[in-house]
C-alpha cells in the first residue's frame, strides 16, 4: 500500500531522528570505553573495583546473601502495608472519642518519616532488647523488622492519606445517601478507590524499602551489604560491592520502570 | 391526608450565605414535585438537607409525621428511607453495575447476592439495562449510568426519591432515557421530588411546581398554574430566560 | 691542609650519621616527616586514650621506635586517621604507613603492601558471666552451640567458620562497640576478637564480661600476624622492614610487647 505524502514524511523524520539517537549513543559508549582507561589510575581501580576474578569469586555467595534480603523484604512488606493503612485510616477518623488516636496518628507519622532510619534500626534494634528480652524476642531479625515497618508504614501512611483525600466527596455523599455506615462507605467504597490510585507512589516506596533492608545488617543479620564487606576486608578489595549493586539493580530496575509505567497509565487515563 | 415529606420554615446558611430561608415544603404520598429556579436558588441544598447529607440550622423535616430534622439523630435509617441521584452520577466505579446496586441492600440489610438477584435483575430489566449489569461504569454512557444511579437507589426500596438535576450533565440525545426512566416511575406511583430544568416534562407530570428564588419557594402550584400563567413577577422573568 | 683533614675525618663520621636516615630519604610523603596513619577511634590496649602522640599504648610505641630506628625524631612524626576502607582504596594515600591491627593476608597484599609482622595475636572467645553461668565452656563442642558474633572488617570471620564451624550463622557488625551492644541486649553469646581487644573489651567495656579463652597464633593455619599497611609498591617498605626487623632482633619490640600487652599471657588455651 502506498504511503501518503504525510506519511512518508513522518517515516523519514522517524528514520533520520532514530540514526542520530543511536550515534549519539554509541558516540558516548565509545568515548567512555576508551577514555576511561587511558585515565592514570584505572589500572588500579580496575584491580580494586572491577576484578574480574574477585567477582566469580564472591558473586554466588553474594546472591546467597541477597535471599536475606529478599525475605526480610517479603515479611516486612505485608506489615508496612496494614500498619500504613490502620494510621491512615486513624488520621481519618472524625469521632471526638477518636481524638487521642488521630493525635497519636499524627505525631507517629512526623516523628518516624523526621528520622533516618539507621538510627530506628539502631535504636529499636539494640535498645529494645537492651531491656532484657529473653530469647528469641530479642533477635536483630525481629527488632529491625519492627525498625523498618516503623519507618516504612509512616510514609505508606502519608501515602494513602493521600490517595483517601484525592477520592471526591460526592463518592462520599453517594455512599451516604444510600445509607451506608461511615465504616462501610471507608472499606467499600473509597479505600478500594484509593489504594488503587496510590500504588505508583507505594511502588516507588517499596522499591526504597528493598534497598534500605540492607540497613539491617548494622544490628548483624549477614545480608548482602554486609556479606560484601566481609569479602572486601578479606581481601581488600570493593568488586563484592560492584557485585552487590548489580544484584540490587538486576530487582530494582525493572520494578522502577514498571511503577513509572502504572503512572504514566493512571496519567493518560486521567486526560 | 397528612404529608408524607413536610418541610416547616427550613433554614440552612454556609457560614454567612444563607441559602435556605424559611422554606414550608409538602409533598403528599405518590405525589411527584418539581423545584425550579435558576443556579443558586438553593434547590440542590434543600434536596441535600432533605435527606440529611446537609444538617439543618431552623426549622423541622417531618417524614411520614415524624421529626427527622432533630440534632444529634442518626442519619443513616432516615437515608436509607430516602433515595437520592445526582447530577453527576456518582457511581463506584471499581464496582460493576450490579455491584454499585448490591452494595448497600448488602451491607445495610445485610442480606447476601443470591438473594437479591432476581429483584436487582427486574430492575436493570424494567430500565433496559439488563445486558449492561457486568459493565464497569466507565464503559456505559451517561444515560446508562444515570438510570443505573437511579436502579442503585430503588434497590434501597426507599419511600420517596430526590433527583438533583440528573439530566443536567447528558449530552441532549441522552436526555430522553433518563426522563422516561422517570415517567416509568412515576406511573408506578413513587413519591419524587425533582430539582430540573427540564419544564416540558415538568407541565407532563408533576403535581405541583415550587418556583425557588433566593432561598425562599417564590410561588408553588400546579405546573399549567405556576409554568403557564404565573402570578408572579419574577417567576415570569425566570421562565421568559428559559425559552 | 689541615682543613682537608678535617673533612677526610669528618666525613665518615657525617656519611656515618647520615646512613640511619638514608633509606627513607625522599620516599615519605614529606621530606623530613613519617605520616603514620591509626584508626579513629584508636582503642585500647593500641594507642592509649585516643591519643597515638602520647606514645602509649602497643601500636602507639612501636611507631615511635620504627620512626626513630629510621632516623626520624618523635617530633616529625605526623599523626593521621583513617579507615579501613581508605586504606585499601586506589590512589594516593595521606600516609606512609597505617598500623591498626591489620592482619596479613595474601588476598590484601595483592591491593596492599605489609611490613613484617610486629604482632601475632591469639584470637579469644569474648563472652558474658550469664554465658559462663549457663554452661559454656572453652571446648570447640560447646563453643559450637553458641551464638556468635564478630567485626565483620576483621579475620575473625573466617576463623569463626574454620575452627568453631557455629551452628547458628553468626551476627556481624561494623565495629567492637556494635558487637559490645549486640552482646549486652543478649542478641549473641559470644564474639571473637584479637586477645589484646578480648581483653580490653572484657576488662573495661562489659560489666560481666569473661575471657572464655584463647586460640594460640600458631593454632590456625594462618596465623593473625599484624603488618604496617602501605600503599602497594611503596618503596618505603623495606626500610621500615630493615627497621622492624632491628627491633625484633635486640629484643626492643618483645619489650614493648611486654609492656603493654602483659596481661595476655594466662588466658586458657582452647583445645
Amino acid at each position: 500500500m502506498a504511503l501518503t505524502r504525510r506519511q512518508a514524511y513522518e517515516a523519514r523524520v522517524k528514520r533520520r531522528s532514530t540514526t542520530i539517537a543511536a550515534g549519539s549513543t554509541l558516540a558516548v559508549i565509545v568515548a567512555t570505553l576508551i577514555l576511561v582507561p587511558l585515565a592514570p589510575g584505572w589500572p588500579a581501580v580496575k584491580k580494586s573495583f572491577f576484578n574480574a576474578e574477585v567477582f566469580a569469586d564472591t558473586f554466588p555467595g553474594l546472591l546467597n546473601a541477597f535471599l536475606l534480603d529478599v525475605a526480610i523484604f517479603a515479611w516486612s512488606a505485608p506489615l508496612i502495608f496494614v500498619l500504613g493503612l490502620l494510621v491512615a485510616l486513624a488520621r481519618d477518623v472524625r469521632a471526638p472519642a477518636a481524638y487521642p488516636l488521630r493525635l497519636f496518628a499524627i505525631v507517629y507519622t512526623d516523628i518516624f518519616r523526621g528520622v533516618p532510619v539507621i538510627l530506628v534500626i539502631y535504636l529499636v534494634g539494640f535498645g529494645i532488647p537492651g531491656l532484657g528480652l529473653p530469647r528469641p524476642w530479642n533477635s536483630p531479625y525481629i527488632w529491625g523488622t519492627v525498625a523498618l515497618v516503623l519507618t516504612y508504614a509512616a510514609y505508606v501512611a502519608e501515602v494513602f492519606r493521600t490517595g483517601i483525600e484525592s477520592i471526591h466527596q460526592s463518592q462520599r455523599a453517594a455512599a451516604a445517601s444510600l445509607g451506608l455506615s461511615e465504616a462501610d462507605t471507608m472499606r467499600y467504597v473509597i479505600l478500594p478507590q484509593a489504594i488503587r490510585k496510590v500504588v505508583p507512589a507505594n511502588m516507588n516506596l517499596f522499591i526504597a524499602l528493598q534497598k534500605d533492608v540492607a540497613l539491617l545488617s548494622f544490628i548483624g543479620p549477614v545480608e548482602i551489604f554486609r556479606q560484601a564487606g566481609v569479602y572486601k576486608s578479606l581481601m581488600a578489595n570493593f568488586t563484592p560491592y560492584v557485585g552487590a549493586a548489580l544484584i540490587f539493580l538486576a530487582i530494582t530496575i525493572p520494578a522502577t520502570r514498571y511503577a513509572d509505567y502504572l503512572l504514566a497509565k493512571q496519567r493518560r487515563a486521567r486526560s | 391526608m397528612t404529608a408524607l415529606l413536610e418541610t416547616r420554615s427550613l433554614q440552612k446558611s454556609f457560614g454567612t450565605n444563607a441559602v435556605c430561608k424559611g422554606i414550608d415544603l409538602s409533598v403528599g404520598r405518590g405525589e411527584m414535585v418539581c423545584l425550579i429556579g435558576s443556579s443558586g436558588s438553593g434547590k440542590s441544598t434543600l434536596l441535600k438537607c432533605l435527606n440529611l447529607l446537609e444538617p439543618i440550622d431552623d426549622g423541622e423535616i417531618l417524614l411520614d409525621g415524624e421529626d427527622i430534622s432533630i440534632p444529634g439523630l442518626d442519619p443513616q435509617p432516615v437515608r436509607q428511607r430516602i433515595g437520592m441521584v445526582f447530577q453527576s452520577f456518582n457511581l463506584f466505579p471499581h464496582m460493576t453495575a450490579v455491584e454499585n446496586a448490591m452494595l448497600a441492600p448488602r451491607r445495610v440489610h445485610g442480606k447476601d447476592r443470591a438473594t437479591l438477584l432476581p429483584e436487582i435483575t427486574g430492575l436493570f430489566e424494567r430500565f433496559g439495562l439488563a445486558d449492561r449489569m457486568a459493565h464497569y461504569p466507565d464503559q456505559l454512557s451517561g444515560g446508562q449510568q444515570q438510570r443505573v444511579a437511579i436502579v442503585r437507589a430503588l434497590a434501597m426500596k426507599p419511600e420517596i426519591m430526590l433527583f438533583d438535576e440528573i439530566t443536567s450533565a447528558l449530552d441532549p440525545e441522552l436526555v430522553g432515557e433518563v426522563l422516561d426512566a422517570l415517567r416509568e416511575l412515576r406511573e408506578a406511583g413513587m413519591t419524587m421530588i425533582l430539582a430540573t430544568h427540564e419544564m416540558g416534562f415538568a407541565r407532563e407530570l408533576a403535581d405541583k411546581v415550587c418556583f425557588l428564588d433566593a432561598g425562599m419557594i417564590h410561588e408553588e402550584g400546579p405546573p399549567e398554574q405556576v409554568l403557564s400563567n404565573p402570578e408572579k413577577a419574577r417567576t415570569r422573568a425566570f421562565l421568559r430566560r428559559l425559552l | 691542609m689541615r682543613l682537608l683533614l678535617t673533612t677526610l675525618i669528618a666525613l665518615p663520621l657525617a656519611t656515618g650519621a647520615l646512613a640511619q636516615n638514608d633509606c627513607a630519604n625522599g620516599l615519605t610523603l614529606e621530606d623530613g616527616k613519617l605520616t603514620i596513619a591509626t584508626g579513629n577511634p584508636a582503642y585500647y590496649p593500641w594507642v592509649m586514650d585516643d591519643a597515638p602522640e602520647s606514645k602509649q599504648g602497643f601500636e602507639a610505641a612501636v611507631a615511635y621506635a620504627v620512626a626513630n630506628e629510621m632516623g626520624f625524631s618523635d617530633d616529625q612524626v605526623v599523626w593521621v586517621r583513617s579507615s579501613f576502607d581508605e586504606a585499601i582504596q586506589p590512589g594516593a594515600k595521606n600516609f606512609d604507613f597505617n598500623l591498626q591491627q591489620y592482619s596479613i593476608t595474601p588476598e590484601r597484599d595483592e591491593i596492599v603492601d605489609f611490613s613484617v609482622p610486629y604482632y601475632s595475636a591469639a584470637m579469644a572467645v569474648l563472652t558474658r558471666a550469664p554465658v559462663v553461668e549457663g554452661g559454656a565452656e572453652a571446648t570447640i563442642d560447646s563453643l559450637k552451640g553458641l551464638i556468635w558474633g564478630a567485626d565483620a572488617n576483621t579475620t575473625a570471620v573466617p576463623m569463626l567458620g574454620e575452627v568453631i564451624a557455629p551452628e547458628k550463622d553468626p551476627l556481624l557488625y561494623g565495629d567492637n562497640t556494635d558487637v559490645v551492644e549486640a552482646m549486652k541486649a543478649n542478641q549473641i553469646d559470644a564474639a571473637l576478637f584479637d586477645l589484646p581487644t578480648a581483653l580490653y573489651l572484657s576488662a573495661v567495656v562489659l560489666d560481666d564480661g569473661v575471657i572464655l579463652g584463647q586460640f594460640p597464633a600458631e593454632r590456625s593455619e594462618s596465623p593473625d600476624s599484624f603488618g604496617l599497611l602501605f600503599e602497594e609498591g611503596n618503596p618505603l617498605k623495606s626500610c621500615v622492614d630493615t627497621a622492624l626487623n632491628a627491633l625484633k632482633a635486640d629484643g626492643r619490640l618483645a619489650a614493648i610487647e611486654a609492656e603493654w600487652l602483659s596481661e595476655t599471657t594466662g588466658v586458657p588455651v582452647i583445645e
